[in-house]
């Protein structure tokens, strides 16, 4: 089961298990839906953006382990991050979990999240480690239309 | 809530089913000799696609190294051999399914397109604003969506008839759905999501006594139960090649001639005419008049072959043995702790489709595939039924014929690891 395991890490079974952040924000004055089509995995990421560094950030909806981790995860990571900074931690996880070699990221810079490095051997759920942040870009950019991972 | 019909388990023919031979009839299909991820291969997605045996890559090829021309046009040789192998097949569809004529046989490129061909042909000219059609709950999306377009563009009404919680159609709410302003029942023969195979002859009779006609989406029952349009009575019947051994891309529609002459062609071009001025086109007769463009021969001549090799062993004797793997099958995941299972008919095809708590279908769908079992999470393009039995996904093994006993406890073992990776 090593392959799996590259995939299915503890640090990832364990969010999945008891994900954090996991319930409506009181307060939050950025929402946004994303949805994947394709497995039927749906998400609501909450946000609450003051003078532009997230203060509060929560999540609801259902799907499989590695999104649930995944968006739990996100959560974790976010607090106290400017705009700026959640927009640069986006962009190295999707570099981490597509393994785009043209990206220039900082491993160091992800932390926790380095725990997802293993999806990239996985393509077909490198949509479900993204949706949560999809999801969570259009929330900081406001929009009111739900992400599709399609 | 129990459904009211009688069963229509397939029922062997006495003697029919002596020895089946299946480790002989795996030899002929040379994909499922290959390992994945280091595991022998287990193909258990037979309701998403199935193999392909042997003689039928064989006669693709040959078709395309010996006998590769247009049909219906040329007048030289390789024209009218390509032109023989093509009719014969048809002649060949026309004995699988009973049909009464071969000119009730229209070669499409799948179930899909014989249902839009229906919905547009028939649908809009036979359908005006108010009229009413039938469809059940545990339809595929196939047999919606073309539904749902004619309804928006007629300003008719979709009716849906509701299914229990075994996943079987209630036909009393079906009779109270049967009303003059029905104009048309689009029924799955058996579910792709739940098994269920449904009493499809009793609800064409339903709908026949108030001379509503009936199309049935047979893509989930050919290549595993027999199929007699003529004793159905169904006035339209569509399948996909694929999924019945053959290839890709190819299709039937079965349409009683009566209804096909009365409806117009669904595409024009050529083949689908007798004679073209700019001021009038003549339509060729059935079944050209439904058949525009160069069809795809190399698939008809695939789906012959398919068919000739489904009833070398015998539709009866495949769906005799499907049950018994059907009910082993049932009988391993039942044994599993925590595991439930969706589609639960007392009639039921080869389907597999289950959830297991705490356990996202995805993500057994990956730990199973590093085991070498083949499977399908999602909705399996039926969003209303996981809507029915409020879940968003399930697994699904869906079995074929030449799938074993070892292979269905392979399956147990392998979600017996996804629990204990999850736990």
């Amino acid at each position: 089961m090593s392959d799996l395991r590259d995939l299915y890490q503890e640090v990832i079974l364990d969010h999945n298990r008891r994900p954090r952040n996991f319930q409506k924000l009181e307060g939050a004055n950025r929402t946004a839906e994303g949805y994947n089509p394709l497995c039927g995995d749906q998400i609501t990421v909450y946000l609450r953006l003051e003078d532009d560094v997230v203060t509060g950030v929560s999540f609801q909806g259902s799907g499989c382990a590695i999104s649930k981790a995944s968006a739990s995860m996100m959560t974790a990571a976010l607090k106290g991050k400017t705009a700026a900074e959640a927009a640069t931690l986006f962009k190295a996880f999707h570099a981490m979990v597509t393994a785009d070699l043209g990206a220039t990221f900082d491993p160091l810079e992800l932390g926790k999240l380095a725990a997802f490095a293993g999806v990239h051997e996985f393509p077909i759920r490198v949509k479900c480690a993204t949706l949560p942040w999809h999801t969570l870009r259009a929330a900081l950019e406001g929009g009111q239309e739900t992400v599709s991972t399609e | 809530m129990r459904a009211t019909h009688e069963l229509t388990l397939p029922v062997p023919t006495p003697g029919t089913n002596v020895a089946f031979d299946v480790d002989r009839v795996r030899k002929d299909f040379p994909l499922l000799r290959q390992q994945v991820h280091g595991k022998p291969l287990v193909y258990l997605d037979n309701a998403a696609t199935s193999q392909k045996p042997q003689v039928v890559i064989d006669t693709l090829t040959r078709y395309y190294a010996e006998e590769n021309s247009n049909v219906h046009r040329g007048v030289h040789f390789l024209s009218e051999r390509a032109t023989e192998a093509h009719e014969a097949a048809r002649a060949n569809v026309r004995r699988f399914l009973n049909a009464a004529d071969t000119r009730e046989v229209i070669f499409v490129r799948g179930a899909t397109e014989g249902i839009n061909l229906v919905a547009q042909s028939y649908g809009r000219t036979h359908i005006k604003p108010g009229d009413e059609i039938i469809i059940s709950w545990m339809e595929h999306h196939s047999n919606i969506v073309p539904w749902q377009m004619l309804c928006e563009d007629k300003g008719a009404v979709l009716r849906v008839i509701p299914i229990n919680d075994d996943g079987e159609v209630l036909l009393d709410e079906y009779e109270r759905l049967l009303t003059p302003r029905t104009k048309f029942v689009a029924l799955v023969h058996v579910s792709n999501a739940l098994g269920t195979i449904n009493p499809v002859k009793q609800m064409i009779e339903m709908a026949h006594r108030q001379r509503v006609p009936v199309l049935l989406d047979g893509a989930q029952a050919v290549a595993h139960l027999p199929v007699d349009v003529q004793e159905l009575d169904c006035d339209f019947y569509v399948f996909s090649g694929h999924k019945v051994l053959g290839p890709t891309g190819i299709g039937i529609l079965y349409g009683k001639a009566d209804f096909l002459e009365r409806m117009p062609p669904y595409q024009g071009g050529g083949d689908m005419i007798l004679s073209v001025t700019f001021e009038k086109t003549r339509y060729n007769t059935l079944p050209y008049k439904f058949e525009a463009g160069t069809p795809h021969i190399a698939g008809v001549v695939g789906l012959g072959a398919a068919i000739d090799y489904l009833q070398g062993i015998g539709l009866d004797r495949i769906a005799a043995y499907e049950q018994g793997l059907l009910a082993y099958g049932t009988d391993v995941l039942s044994a599993i702790p925590g595991l439930r299972l969706i589609g639960t008919a007392r009639g039921k095809a080869g389907v597999l489709s289950f959830v297991l708590e705490g356990i996202h279908a995805h993500d057994i769908g990956t730990v199973l595939d590093q085991q070498g079992v083949a499977i399908r999470a999602g909705h399996h393009c039926a969003m209303p039924v996981m809507q029915r039995f409020g879940v968003p996904a399930t697994a699904r093994a869906s079995l074929a014929f030449y799938n074993t006993r070892g292979e269905l406890d392979a399956l147990g073992r392998a979600i017996r690891k996804a629990i204990e990776l999850f736990s």
